[in-house]
C-alpha cells in the first residue's frame, strides 16, 4: 500500500510541475484510443451545440469505421462548459488531468473561448476553438497553442462590406447587440465601410442589451434617422422581434439591409415566414449547396438524425475531421509537432479546400454571402456565393502588429 | 426630434410598460398575501410564452381569427395558473414559515428545475409565434407606423389593472386578499381558510404571469432564457413600486418602460445599468418603494438562529485539526486535477463563509455577494493586466477594491432591512454586472480579462494550492473570531433585537455597515485567489448565479453553525462536479437537491447532524 | 429633585392625535406610573420619551439637558434605561451574556474584533443578575427561559449601565399574576434603593396602585388627571372614563396591601 501511495505522491508531483505530458505520453499504449476533449454549452445554448454533438458523432462514426486514425480509435471525451468561463476552465483541467486528451476542441461563447485559450496557452495544451466568432481569439489575445476554425467577426463583417460597397448608400444606421461581438462588429463595419467609401456617415446607432432587445423603441429610433442603409448584428432571441417591428414599421422599404449571420439556418428556421425579403447576409444555405462531398455529408446527416443541418453540424462535421487528418499527419499527438503541422495545414473538408494561416492560426474556412428570401412559409438565401476566407483575412500586418505580445 | 417621433416613442414605452406590469402585478399579489419572492415567477412568464406559441398556432390551423388567438392566449394563461396551484400544493405551502432565505432558494431551485423541463419538453430552438390576426397590419399615427398590437397591449395594462381591482374591491377572496397583505396574522384570526386563500393567490399570480408571457407572442420569440432575464425587471418594478402594491406596480412600470424608450436615445450603450440605478435610487429616497409601506420586523428570523455560540469542545478542535491535517496532506494523496478542485472549494468556501457572517451573523441577507467576489477579481485582475502590478501586490488589491464597493454600496444597504434589504444588495450586483458587461474598454467586456496568472513562483497548482489554503485558513480562523469578539456579538445582538441593541446604546446602521465592508473584503479576497487560480475572469463572476451558489452552501451547510458553509462549499462543489459530466440534467438535479435540502434539512447538513447526534446522545433539553 | 422634565409632547399619526401637549416630570427615585384605557397614547409618549419616536413638538429635558431628539442609543448614554411590552433580549445569547452585552456597549467595546467577549464583563454581568434573581441562570440560553424570567434578564440589561432614569412600559404584561407581583416588587425596591426615576405603564391597577408614588392618567392622548395614588382614586372623572367599578375594587384592594 505504501508502494502505491508514494508511486500516486511522485506522479502528482511530477504533473504538477509541468512534466505531465511526457508522463501521459509513456504511459498511453499504442492501441489505446486517441482521446480529443470537447467542451461547450451543451445545455446553456443547446439550440446550437446539439447539431454540432451530432455532426461530430457522425464524423467520427465514419472515420473509427474505416479504421480510426494512425489504426487507433479516435474518440471524443464530450463535456458541458456550463457556459461560464469558471466552470470551462475547470472542465478543461479534467480533460487534461483526469482523461488525459491529447488536444482540446469546442466552445461556442467568445468570453469561453478566450478563457480555454489562454488555459491551453498556459498548460502547454493544443486547442483548436470550434465556433467562437470574437476576433480576439487569434488576434490580441491570439497564442500559439490556439486554433480557430470559424470566420471571425471581421472576416464575416468584410464578406458583407464587400457585398454591399458597390451600393450608393451613404447614410448607415447600425443595430448591434451590446457586448463584444456586437461591438466588435460594429467598430469592423464602420472602419470597412469608410475604407470603402469615405462619403459614407453614421446616423444612429443602437446598442441593445443582450437578449433584451425593446424592438418598438429601438426601431423607431433607427427610423428617426433616415438612414439609408442598416447594419444589423442582432441574432437570436433579438432578431425575431427586431424584424416583426421592422416590418410592421417599414423600417426595411427601399432601404439596403445587411445582417450578420441572419443567414444561418440556427436563425432562418425560427424567423419562418418572418424572413425579410432581400437583406444581404452571410449564412448557410446547406440545402442549396451541390457539392458531391458536402451533399453526401448532408444525406448522411439527415439519415442519421431526421433532421437538418445547421451550420453547427457543419462545423462539429469538419472539426472532427481536421482533427483526424491533423493527427495523422503529425504522426502522433505530441503536441509540438501537432502545432509544427497544424499551421499552414491544407485540409479537404466538406465544403473544399481550408488552410490553417500559419500567422494568426485562423482557418480559412469560408462563409455564404446572398440575400435573404421567403420560401413558402421558411427563409432561404439566393443569389448567394461561397466566400472563401482566404480573401477576407486580417491583412498579415495587422496580424503581426496584434500578435506581438 | 419632432413630435410625431416622440409620441411614437412615448407609446412604444406604453406598450413595454403594459406587458411588465401584468407580470409584475402577479409577482406582487403573490408576495403581498405569502410575503413569498417567487424567483420562479419568471419561469412561469416563460412557460406562458411557451404554451401560447406552441397552442396557438394548432388553434389557428383549426379556425384562423382572432377568437382562436385569444382563446389560445387565455388558455395558456390559465394553464399556467394551474402549474402556479401545483407549486403551492408541492412546495410553497411548506416553507410560508421558513426564512425568507429558505423562500428565495427554493423557488431559485424551481428554476432551474423548469428550465430542464422546457428544454426537454419545447426543444433548444426559439419558438417565434404567429401574429395576432386581424392585428397584422400597422396604423398610422401622426404620419408615422405604429403597429396596431402594441396598442391593444397598451390597453391590455390599464384593463387589467382595472380587472384587478374590482376583483380585489367586490369579491370576498378580494378582500381577503387585501386583508392579507395588511396583516398576515389578522386572516388567521378571521377563521379564514389560509389554505385555499393561497392557493387561490398562487393561481392568480401564475396567471398572470401566463397572461404575460402569453401576449409577448406576436412580438417576441419563446426562448429558454426569457426567465432570468424578466425576473431582474420583475423584480425591480415590484420594488420601485413597493412590494405587494399593484398601483405601485403600475406607476413604476410606466416609469421603467418610458425609461427605456427614452434611455436608448441618449444612452444607447447604458441601458441595463439605467433600470438598475433607477431602483437603487427610488430605494435611497423611499426605502419602501413608491407606494409601499414599512414591513413589520419578520419573525422567522430570530427563530433560525437560537442558540448561543460555544467554544469549540475537545472533540470539534480535534476534527478541526484533523481537517487541517487532510488539507496539508490532500496534495500526497490526489492527482493534480483533484488539487484543483480542493483549491476551487476552498476559495468557494471562503466565499461562501464571508457570506455567513453576513447572514448568520449579521442578519443581513444579501441576494448580490457575487458583487464583491467579482469586484476583488475584477480589481486583481485589472491592477495586473492595465497597470502590470505583479501578483503579489495585485492580490492584496483585491480585498481592498470589494471593501471600497462594500462601503459605497454598504451606505446605502444598511439602511434597509428583510426582502429590501436583499432586493437592494441584487440591485447592486446587477449594476456591477452591468458595468462590467457594458464597459469594453476596460473590463473587456463579455470577453473579459484573460492572462491573469499567478507569479511564476506560485504558478504550479501545488504551489498554489498551499498558498490558497494558506490564505483561506487564515481568513476563516481571523473571521470566526470576530464572530466570538465583542464585534461579532454586537452584530448577533442588532440581528436578534433591533430595539433592544438601540436602547442598550448600540449604533446598529454603523455596525452592520462595518460588518458589510469587513464580509466584502473577505468575499474579494476570495475573488482575488480566483482569478488567479482560473487565470481569466468575466462577468459571469458577478452574476446571480454566483450568488446563489453562494447562498445554496449556506443552507447546505446549515445557517447556525459557525463552519457549516465550508461543508457546503465542498458538498456542493463535488456535487456539481460529478453531476455536470454524468448528465445534461444537472440544472435539474441541482434545483431539485435544493428544494430538497429546504424542506428535508432546513438547518443543514451540519445541523442535522448535530441534530441526530444530540438525539444518538440520549441527552437532549 | 427633578430628574426627567417633559414639556408639551404632541403626536398625531395621520390625523389621528395620540398624544396632546403632555408634559409632567419625574423625580430621582419616584416611581411615576402612567395609565389609560387602550389607545390612549401610554406607549407613544413612551417611545417619545425613549427615542423610538420623534415629537411633532415638545421637549424631553433631562437633567436640565434637552435631549429631544436624540436616537434611543444617545439616550443610553445618557443614562436612560428600558424594558419593552414585549421582552426584547438577545435571543441567541446565553442570560450572562445578555447583560455583558450591555456592559460591552457601555464601555465602548463593540468595534472589538481582538478580545473573547465571552469572557469580558462576566462578574460585573453575575453581580447586576444576582438581584433581580438570575445569576443562577446566568449561563442558560435566553430562548430557553419562561417569559417572566425573560422580563427579569431585559430588567438586568436596563440596568446595566446604572440609568438614571428607567422606562418599562406594561413590565407585567404577558405574566402570571402571582409573577406580576414580585417583578413589581423588584423593580421598585431597586429603583428606590438607587434612586433611580421610573416611567412606567401598567393594566394592572394594583400593580400601580402599590408602587406608583404618583399617577398619570391619559386618555385620548391628554393628561385628564395627575396627582398622588389617593388623589388619582378619589377623582370623579377617572372613575367615569377609565376605572369603572372593577378599577376602583382593584385599587381599593392595593391600598389595602402592605407597601
Amino acid at each position: 500500500m505504501s508502494g502505491a501511495f508514494s508511486r500516486r505522491a511522485v506522479l502528482a508531483g511530477v504533473a504538477a510541475t509541468g512534466l505531465g505530458a511526457s508522463v501521459r505520453a509513456a504511459q498511453a499504449q499504442a492501441s489505446a484510443p486517441i482521446k480529443v476533449g470537447e467542451l461547450n454549452s451543451y445545455t446553456r445554448l443547446a439550440a446550437f451545440c446539439i447539431p454540432y454533438r451530432n455532426a461530430m458523432q457522425l464524423a467520427l462514426d465514419e472515420i473509427n469505421g474505416k479504421g480510426g486514425v494512425l489504426g487507433r480509435k479516435l474518440e471524443f471525451i464530450i463535456r458541458d462548459d456550463g457556459g461560464t468561463t469558471g466552470d470551462a476552465t475547470r472542465v478543461a483541467e479534467e480533460l487534461v488531468t483526469r482523461e488525459n486528451v491529447s488536444m482540446l476542441v469546442g466552445t461556442f461563447l467568445s468570453n469561453v473561448g478566450l478563457a480555454v485559450a489562454d488555459y491551453a496557452n498556459q498548460r502547454k495544451m493544443l486547442f483548436l476553438a470550434s465556433e467562437p466568432l470574437s476576433d480576439a481569439i487569434t488576434m490580441a489575445q491570439g497564442n500559439r497553442y490556439t486554433f480557430r476554425v470559424r470566420p471571425s467577426t471581421y472576416m464575416q463583417t468584410k464578406m458583407l462590406v464587400d457585398a454591399v460597397k458597390g451600393k450608393p448608400v451613404d447614410r448607415w444606421a447600425i443595430v448591434c447587440p451590446n457586448y463584444e461581438y456586437g461591438q466588435s462588429a460594429a467598430a469592423n463595419f464602420k472602419r470597412l465601410i469608410k475604407e470603402a467609401n469615405p462619403k459614407a456617415e453614421f446616423v444612429a446607432e443602437q446598442y441593445p442589451a443582450l437578449g433584451r432587445v425593446d424592438a418598438g423603441a429601438t426601431v423607431n429610433a433607427l427610423a428617426q434617422a433616415r438612414p439609408h442603409g442598416i447594419f444589423n448584428a442582432l441574432f437570436g432571441p433579438d432578431l425575431p422581434p427586431f424584424v416583426r417591428e421592422g416590418n410592421t414599421r417599414g423600417l426595411f422599404e427601399g432601404k439596403t439591409v445587411a445582417s450578420l449571420l441572419t443567414g444561418e439556418p440556427e436563425y432562418l428556421l425560427p424567423l419562418g415566414e418572418e424572413t425579410p425579403e432581400g437583406w444581404i447576409v452571410t449564412g448557410y444555405p446547406w440545402e442549396q449547396i451541390t457539392d458531391a462531398k458536402h451533399k453526401a455529408f448532408v444525406d448522411a446527416y439527415r439519415a442519421k438524425f431526421n433532421d437538418t443541418p445547421r451550420l453547427g453540424s457543419l462545423l462539429g462535421y469538419v472539426v472532427v475531421n481536421m482533427t483526424k487528418d491533423l493527427i495523422e499527419k503529425a504522426g502522433g499527438t505530441d503536441t509540438e509537432k501537432m502545432i509544427a503541422t497544424f499551421e499552414d495545414m491544407r485540409f479537404d473538408t466538406a465544403i473544399g479546400p481550408v488552410t490553417m494561416r500559419g500567422i494568426d492560426h485562423q482557418s480559412t474556412h469560408g462563409a455564404w454571402v446572398g440575400e435573404t428570401t421567403l420560401k413558402g412559409r421558411a427563409g432561404a438565401m439566393r443569389n448567394w456565393r461561397y466566400v472563401d476566407g482566404a480573401s477576407v483575412m486580417f491583412p498579415e500586418a495587422e496580424v503581426k502588429a496584434a500578435r506581438k505580445a | 426630434m419632432d413630435l410625431s417621433f416622440l409620441v411614437v416613442q412615448f407609446l412604444s414605452g406604453l406598450a413595454s410598460a403594459s406587458s411588465l406590469f401584468i407580470i409584475s402585478s402577479g409577482l406582487t399579489i403573490v408576495f403581498g398575501v405569502t410575503r413569498i419572492v417567487n424567483f420562479a415567477h419568471g419561469s412561469l412568464y416563460m412557460l406562458g410564452a411557451y404554451f401560447a406559441a406552441t397552442l396557438i398556432p394548432r388553434l389557428l390551423d383549426l379556425s384562423y381569427g382572432a377568437p382562436s388567438f385569444w382563446a389560445g392566449v387565455i388558455l395558456s394563461a390559465l394553464a399556467v395558473g394551474v402549474l402556479g396551484v401545483v407549486m403551492e400544493v408541492l412546495l410553497l405551502r411548506r416553507i410560508y414559515r421558513a426564512p425568507e432565505l429558505f423562500q428565495l432558494l427554493a423557488t431559485f431551485g424551481v428554476v432551474l428545475v423548469v428550465q430542464d423541463v422546457v428544454l426537454q419538453a419545447f426543444g433548444p430552438q426559439d419558438i417565434l409565434g404567429p401574429r395576432a390576426p386581424g392585428l397584422r397590419a400597422p396604423v398610422e399615427i401622426m404620419g408615422r407606423r405604429f403597429p396596431s398590437y402594441e396598442l391593444v397591449l397598451i390597453a391590455a395594462g390599464p384593463v387589467v389593472l382595472g380587472l384587478l381591482w374590482l376583483l380585489l374591491h367586490k369579491t370576498r377572496f378580494g378582500v381577503l386578499v387585501r386583508a392579507a397583505t395588511q396583516d398576515r396574522e389578522m386572516v388567521g384570526a378571521l377563521g379564514v381558510n389560509q389554505a385555499l386563500l393561497f392557493t387561490g393567490t398562487l393561481f392568480l399570480g401564475a396567471f398572470l404571469a401566463g397572461l404575460g408571457g402569453a401576449l409577448q407572442i406576436p412580438k417576441a420569440p419563446a426562448t429558454a432564457r426569457m426567465d432570468l432575464d424578466i425576473i431582474a425587471e420583475t423584480f425591480v418594478v415590484t420594488v420601485i413600486g413597493g412590494m405587494g402594491s399593484i398601483p405601485g406596480a403600475f406607476l413604476a412600470s410606466l416609469l421603467i418602460g418610458q425609461l427605456q424608450a427614452f434611455g436608448i436615445l441618449i444612452f444607447p450603450k447604458i441601458t441595463l445599468v439605467l433600470v438598475f440605478l433607477l431602483m437603487a435610487l427610488v430605494l435611497v429616497v423611499r426605502p419602501y418603494g413608491l407606494l409601499g409601506r414599512p414591513e413589520a420586523p419578520a419573525g422567522a428570523h430570530a427563530a433560525a438562529f437560537g442558540t448561543p455560540l460555544r467554544p469549540w469542545s475537545s472533540t470539534e478542535k480535534g476534527i478541526a485539526l484533523v481537517v487541517l491535517a487532510a488539507l496539508l496532506a490532500l496534495p500526497l494523496l490526489g492527482d493534480v486535477y483533484l488539487i484543483k478542485v480542493a483549491t476551487e472549494i476552498l476559495i468557494f468556501g471562503l466565499f461562501a463563509f464571508s457570506l455567513h457572517f453576513l447572514i448568520g451573523t449579521g442578519g443581513l441577507v444579501s441576494f448580490g455577494h457575487a458583487a464583491y467576489f467579482g469586484l476583488g477579481a475584477y480589481g486583481a485582475a485589472l491592477a495586473l493586466k492595465h497597470f502590470g502590478v505583479p501578483m503579489e501586490l495585485a492580490l492584496p488589491l483585491a480585498p481592498i477594491a470589494a471593501a471600497l464597493g462594500a462601503t459605497l454600496f454598504g451606505f446605502f444597504i444598511v439602511r434597509l432591512s428583510g426582502i429590501y434589504l436583499a432586493m437592494l444588495t441584487l440591485a447592486a450586483a446587477q449594476i456591477l454586472y452591468a458595468v462590467a458587461f457594458q464597459w469594453v474598454e476596460v473590463t473587456g467586456g463579455d470577453n473579459g480579462l484573460v492572462g491573469v496568472w499567478p507569479a511564476p513562483w506560485a504558478s504550479t497548482r501545488l504551489v498554489y494550492y498551499y498558498f490558497t489554503l494558506a490564505f483561506a485558513a487564515a481568513a476563516v480562523l481571523g473571521l470566526r473570531h470576530v464572530i466570538y469578539a465583542p464585534f461579532g456579538y454586537t452584530l448577533r445582538a442588532a440581528r436578534d433585537s433591533e430595539l433592544r441593541a438601540d436602547a442598550v446604546g448600540i449604533d446598529v446602521r454603523r455596525h452592520r455597515w462595518l460588518a458589510f465592508i469587513l464580509a466584502g473584503a473577505v468575499a474579494g479576497l476570495a475573488g482575488g485567489l480566483y482569478v488567479f487560480l482560473k487565470g481569466s475572469i468575466d462577468p459571469s463572476a458577478l452574476s446571480i448565479p454566483v450568488s446563489v451558489d453562494a447562498l445554496t452552501m449556506l443552507l447546505l451547510g446549515g445557517l447556525q453553525t459557525v463552519m457549516g458553509p465550508l461543508v457546503g462549499a465542498a458538498v456542493l462543489h463535488s456535487l456539481k462536479d460529478q453531476i455536470m459530466p454524468l448528465t445534461e440534467l444537472w440544472r435539474m438535479m441541482l434545483g431539485l437537491s435544493i428544494i430538497a435540502m429546504v424542506l428535508l434539512f432546513p438547518k443543514g447538513l451540519v445541523g442535522a447532524f448535530e441534530a441526530a447526534r444530540e438525539r444518538f446522545a440520549g441527552g437532549g433539553r | 429633585m427633578t430628574l426627567l422634565a417633559v414639556r408639551g409632547l404632541c403626536k398625531t399619526f395621520g390625523g389621528v392625535v395620540a398624544a396632546r401637549d403632555v408634559s409632567f416630570e419625574v423625580a430621582l427615585g419616584e416611581l411615576l406610573a402612567l395609565i389609560g384605557p387602550n389607545g390612549a397614547g401610554k406607549t407613544t409618549t413612551f417611545n417619545m420619551v425613549g427615542g423610538q419616536l420623534a415629537p411633532d413638538a415638545g421637549a424631553v429635558v433631562l437633567h436640565s439637558q434637552e435631549i429631544t431628539d436624540l436616537a434611543p442609543r444617545e439616550k443610553f448614554r445618557r443614562g436612560i434605561g428600558r424594558t419593552f411590552q414585549i421582552a426584547q433580549t438577545f435571543l441567541s445569547m446565553t442570560v450572562a451574556e445578555n447583560v455583558q452585552m450591555a456592559l460591552i456597549s457601555c464601555a465602548g467595546e463593540t468595534r472589538a474584533m481582538a478580545s473573547d467577549a465571552r469572557r469580558l464583563h462576566r462578574e460585573e454581568a453575575l453581580e447586576i443578575l444576582a438581584p433581580v434573581g438570575m445569576a443562577h441562570a446566568a449561563d442558560r440560553p435566553c430562548s430557553t427561559l419562561a417569559y417572566g424570567d425573560v422580563k427579569r434578564v431585559e430588567l438586568a440589561i436596563a440596568l446595566a449601565s446604572r440609568p438614571k432614569l428607567l422606562l418599562m412600559d406594561e413590565p407585567t404584561a404577558g405574566m402570571a399574576p402571582r409573577e406580576r407581583a414580585a417583578l413589581m416588587e423588584l423593580a421598585a425596591s431597586i429603583a428606590r434603593e438607587r434612586r433611580i426615576g421610573v416611567l412606567f405603564t401598567e393594566h394592572d391597577m394594583s400593580a400601580v396602585f402599590a408602587h406608583a408614588d404618583r399617577i398619570l392618567v391619559l386618555v385620548r392622548g391628554e393628561i385628564v388627571a395627575a396627582g398622588s395614588p389617593d388623589e388619582v382614586r378619589a377623582n370623579p372623572r377617572v372613575k367615569e372614563v377609565y376605572l369603572g367599578e372593577t378599577g376602583v375594587a382593584a385599587a381599593e384592594r392595593a391600598r389595602r396591601a402592605p407597601p
